[in-house]
């Protein structure tokens, strides 16, 4: 009955309406052109400025950059995989297994190394891991091998990386789909003769599959963008795309072809969630609630 | 006496569904006017318009005189005690009282004198510095009037806020609502679906169904002298009994029951013989098992199906014999009467203390 | 195999190890970068030489401890400074958001919602580009056409603050909403009646039930902001922020000094993020 409220566009709207709509405009919908617009821009060999497609050209035509990009997705979908795996599980023991009141106390710990930047947490590992690191001091101390492993620097480690700094963001949406699931639903299937595998099969992650949905679709976003974990822990040889962005825009100040590189960055990732979206039968509407 | 509040062919649509045709009354300085129906009949809607939160399509609204078109919700000499009271949590009760007065510009010790006067005035002394969450329900209740009453506004406008209570509380605010409004004397239009609230405290009752009033009366004329069946219906209990109207010879009319029993109808002058009528008969109208019978009387046997007691509304539930219709009789517990179920006992009503109306199709919870 | 139905006991057991194990991966990291601050050594990993606070107050000249250092000290500060800024800003505009969203109606209004909550999803280093290319493309437009030369849009903390901002808006305009989507509108109504008028009403009302959320977003919007690095990236000029420092020193391989600057920043983060849940949790009580 609320919406019969007579209420006129009044000073308050106005006084809502601007800030939000400066912040929007001026920092990000202007820049995002912008962008698109330097995307097709570049000199050509006579040094004259004009519209180009040759910044999208080179993408396609150059391996290093094609196959960075494909390489960062393909590594993306397989670390988001890789924490789906593990989150599944840990959502389950932690909503269904557990007592509350541990409960309680799980949901906290699984929370708190989050409050510490990312950075903290790739150093962390490039102590543990790396030549003089960690695991090489002990292991040697022990006599198990004689000279130290570079465990650093490859794709294993960049993984092991970009899994720890983005479990959380599977973990919350799992968590909060998985709770809402009636345990008398299990319960009933598993009285009806569903072995565990089957209840998990046909029960738990058809339930479970916006949660799911959303929840890989946030890290595999997060996980395309991120800088920090494959440029400290990647090997030299399997860069990640942002640093191909890096790299066009602060070291060879070519912003044509980064801006172009990014606009590539999120077309790619799109289309990508899009299929995954089409595979699993979900719409997008529903997933980002 | 001058007129508080006068609401002159007032209606507001939803889209397609009216919530309020054509709805006019008045009310006078100093009266306890309520507005009793059913959920949904539109009197929350009517409230809020009079509140100025809902504009309307056609009519208007004068306060004292002065037409509220236009004039903005805040601006209304009218205040609205809400459903759910709406008291301010953030703040204690003598902020929640001073609100308004500060709003209007008041400050200082004035505004203290003023809140600690209705305070006494409501009965709720030095009750200032108490949360909002350490009080009883009723103590809440009284500062959500205290709140309005403070700004001496012309009508107070209460809506339905009873409902939250219990039993014995409830009753308890009904007889100190009455007095308070008699004692302060501003004008009450007060909205409830409980007809024993509308009828303890008010002066005037509206009945309202579907958007219109059906009768604005007296309490005991709505009981006595209902004008249409909902009113019959919903005011009161009351036994109908539904047939088709039919004359005698000798001008008498009646109507006949399955099984062929006649019952004798004081018929209002609008119907005419052949008509579905329906005819209402109170319970407390009825006799139970009285001595000769004189002529003019309903006579009929009926069987108790259960003896329903209420302390003293204690009534039997009986089925007419031969028949399938169900009667309630008042079962008076001062002389006390050995009656139990499966008793077959006679009932005797005057036709004169039984109204009858053209069948309406107006149904009650056990009909429906 | 959920606690209402009976489990056998390497179910159980298996459960527990595997739990134990992710607690493990997860803390690992953070338990050695904070051990390690402690370690008297020169360098950030084994042997354990002995436990020293030198790494955080230690004068030099060969351990120069974190309060001690200038560059370390510095790049807090303007940290602070940046995410004090982001705070305010994205506090203001958030609440105005959510406002916007929640009290108000007006065409389009389905779609404004969706672009609000892009810059949440759009990768930190696209946010840095298209800011940078935006702001030097208005630069050099101003300069040519007006002669104006506006420092605030090259490279530097103001800049950081602005490209910040654009997506930890949208965090914050998200807490609040949160809470003001359970604010009974009938307070507002009896505030009408009794004579407020809407900007009394917001401030008496709707803002004073508002603050437990206001106070987390910025709260939020601080921590996002100190240890943001993606967009800062691009949009930083000659004076770092901490991550941009620390990340030079990582990259660098590190040194028991970067351990120390974990370590506090672990503690402070620890406390801010604490002290917001504790508040939280009281606010929902009442």
């Amino acid at each position: 009955m609320m919406n019969s409220r007579k209420r006129k566009i009044g000073w308050g709207f106005v006084i809502f309406f601007t800030p939000v709509f400066l912040w929007l405009a001026l920092l990000f919908v202007l820049p995002h052109l912008e962008l698109l617009r330097l995307s097709f821009l570049g000199t050509d060999y006579y040094g004259k400025s004009g519209v180009t497609l040759e910044n999208y050209a080179a993408f396609f035509k150059e391996p290093a950059y094609w196959m960075t990009c494909a390489r960062t997705a393909v590594y993306s979908i397989i670390v988001t995989l890789i924490i789906l795996m593990i989150a599944l599980p840990m959502a389950f023991y932690i909503t269904k297994v557990v007592g509350l009141r541990v409960r309680g106390l799980l949901t906290l710990m699984i929370v708190v190394p989050f409050w510490v930047s990312v950075l903290i947490r790739v150093y962390g590992w490039m102590i543990i891991l790396r030549e003089s690191g960690i695991i090489n001091r002990v292991l040697i101390g022990l006599g198990i091998w004689k000279t130290p492993l570079e465990m650093l620097y490859n794709d294993a480690s960049l993984m092991v990386g970009l899994v720890h700094t983005n479990l959380l963001f599977m973990l919350v949406p799992i968590i909060g789909v998985m709770d809402s699931l009636d345990n008398s639903l299990i319960e009933a299937g598993s009285n009806l003769g569903a072995g565990k595998l089957m209840i998990w099969w046909k029960i738990i992650i058809p339930h479970c599959m916006t949660g799911i949905m959303s929840g890989s679709i946030i890290v595999f976003m997060l996980v395309t963008g991120s800088y920090i974990t494959p440029a400290l822990m990647g090997g030299k040889n399997s860069q990640w795309f942002t640093q191909q962005i890096y790299n066009q825009f602060i070291i060879a100040f070519n912003w044509n072809q980064g801006a172009a590189f990014g606009f590539l960055l999120l077309a790619i990732s799109s289309l990508i969630v899009w299929v995954a979206l089409r595979i699993t039968g979900q719409k997008l509407g529903e997933v980002v609630k | 006496m001058p007129i508080d509040l006068s609401v002159r062919d007032v209606s507001k649509r939803f889209g397609s569904f009216t919530a309020v045709d054509h709805v006019s009354f008045e009310v006078e300085t100093g009266k306890f006017f309520s507005i009793l129906g059913p959920s949904g009949c539109g009197k929350t809607t009517l409230l809020r318009m009079i509140a100025g939160f809902y504009d309307f399509s056609s009519g208007s609204i004068a306060i004292r005189g002065q037409d509220m078109a236009g004039v903005e919700a805040n601006k209304r000499p009218v205040k609205l005690v809400f459903q759910h009271l709406a008291l301010f949590p953030m703040m204690d009760v003598k902020e929640n009282i001073a609100f308004g007065l500060r709003r209007r510009g008041e400050r200082g010790v004035a505004v203290r004198r003023k809140v600690d006067d209705i305070l006494d005035r409501v009965g709720l002394p030095g009750f200032g510095d108490k949360k909002i969450n350490q009080l009883s329900g009723g103590q809440m209740q009284r500062v959500a009037i205290a709140r309005c009453l403070v700004l001496e506004p012309v009508v107070l406008l209460l809506d339905e806020p009873l409902g939250a209570l219990d039993l014995k509380l409830r009753e308890h605010m009904k007889v100190e609502l009455k007095k308070l409004q008699t004692e302060v004397g501003t004008t009450f239009v007060y909205i409830t679906h409980d007809q024993s609230e509308a009828m303890v405290m008010s002066d005037y009752v509206a009945v309202m169904n579907r958007g219109h009033f059906e009768q604005l009366d007296t309490p005991q004329n709505l009981y006595s002298n209902p004008a249409t069946s909902f009113v019959a219906q919903f005011v009161g209990e009351n036994n109908k009994i539904a047939g088709k109207l039919d004359r005698d010879g000798s001008g008498h009319f009646f109507i006949t029951l399955e099984g062929g029993m006649r019952l004798l109808v004081a018929k209002p002058a609008t119907l005419q013989a052949g008509e579905s009528v329906e005819v209402f008969v109170r319970p407390e109208a009825m006799s139970i098992n009285p001595g000769p019978t004189p002529e003019g009387m309903n006579k009929v046997t009926v069987v108790v199906k259960a003896v329903l007691f209420d302390g003293g509304n204690s009534r039997l539930l009986c089925v007419i014999e031969g028949s399938s219709k169900e009667l309630l009789v008042r079962l008076p517990q001062a002389v006390p009467y050995e009656v139990k179920a499966h008793d077959r006992i006679c009932v005797v009503w005057d036709p004169a203390r039984a109204v009858c109306f053209r069948s309406a199709g107006v149904k009650t919870y056990d009909e429906l | 195999m959920i606690r209402t139905l009976p489990t056998t006991r390497t179910y159980r057991i298996g459960f527990g190890v595997f739990a134990a194990a992710y607690f493990l991966f997860l803390f690992a990291p953070l338990v050695i970068v904070g051990v390690l601050a402690f370690n008297d050594s020169m360098f950030p990993s084994l042997p354990w030489y002995g436990f020293t606070l030198d790494w955080f107050i230690g004068k030099g000249p060969k351990k120069v401890g974190l309060f001690y250092n200038p560059m370390n000290m510095m790049a807090i500060l303007t940290s602070l400074r940046v995410a004090l800024g982001v705070s305010l800003l994205s506090t203001v505009v958030g609440t105005c958001a959510a406002f916007l969203f929640e009290q108000e109606e007006f065409r389009f209004k389905r779609l404004f919602y969706l672009l609000m909550i892009a810059p949440m999803v759009v990768p930190g280093v696209i946010l840095g580009i298209s800011i940078l290319s935006f702001a030097n493309s208005l630069g050099v437009l101003l300069e040519q056409s007006l002669g104006i030369d506006l420092r605030l849009l090259s490279p530097g903390l103001l800049l950081v603050t602005f490209g910040q901002s654009t997506f930890i808006t949208t965090f914050v305009t998200l807490v609040i909403i949160a809470r003001l989507k359970k604010f009974d509108r009938t307070l507002e109504d009896a505030a009408y009646n009794l004579g407020a008028t809407r900007l009394e009403v917001i401030w008496h009302i709707t803002l004073k039930y508002l603050r437990p959320s206001i106070i987390g977003g910025a709260a939020v919007a601080f921590l996002l902001s100190f240890e943001n690095f993606n967009t800062t990236l691009f949009l930083i000029g000659s004076k770092p922020t901490l991550p941009i420092a620390l990340f030079a020193q990582i990259r660098d391989g590190g040194s028991p000094v970067v351990n120390a600057v974990s370590v506090l920043l672990m503690f402070s983060m620890s406390v801010v993020a604490l002290g917001n849940l504790y508040l939280s949790r009281k606010s929902d009580a009442q």
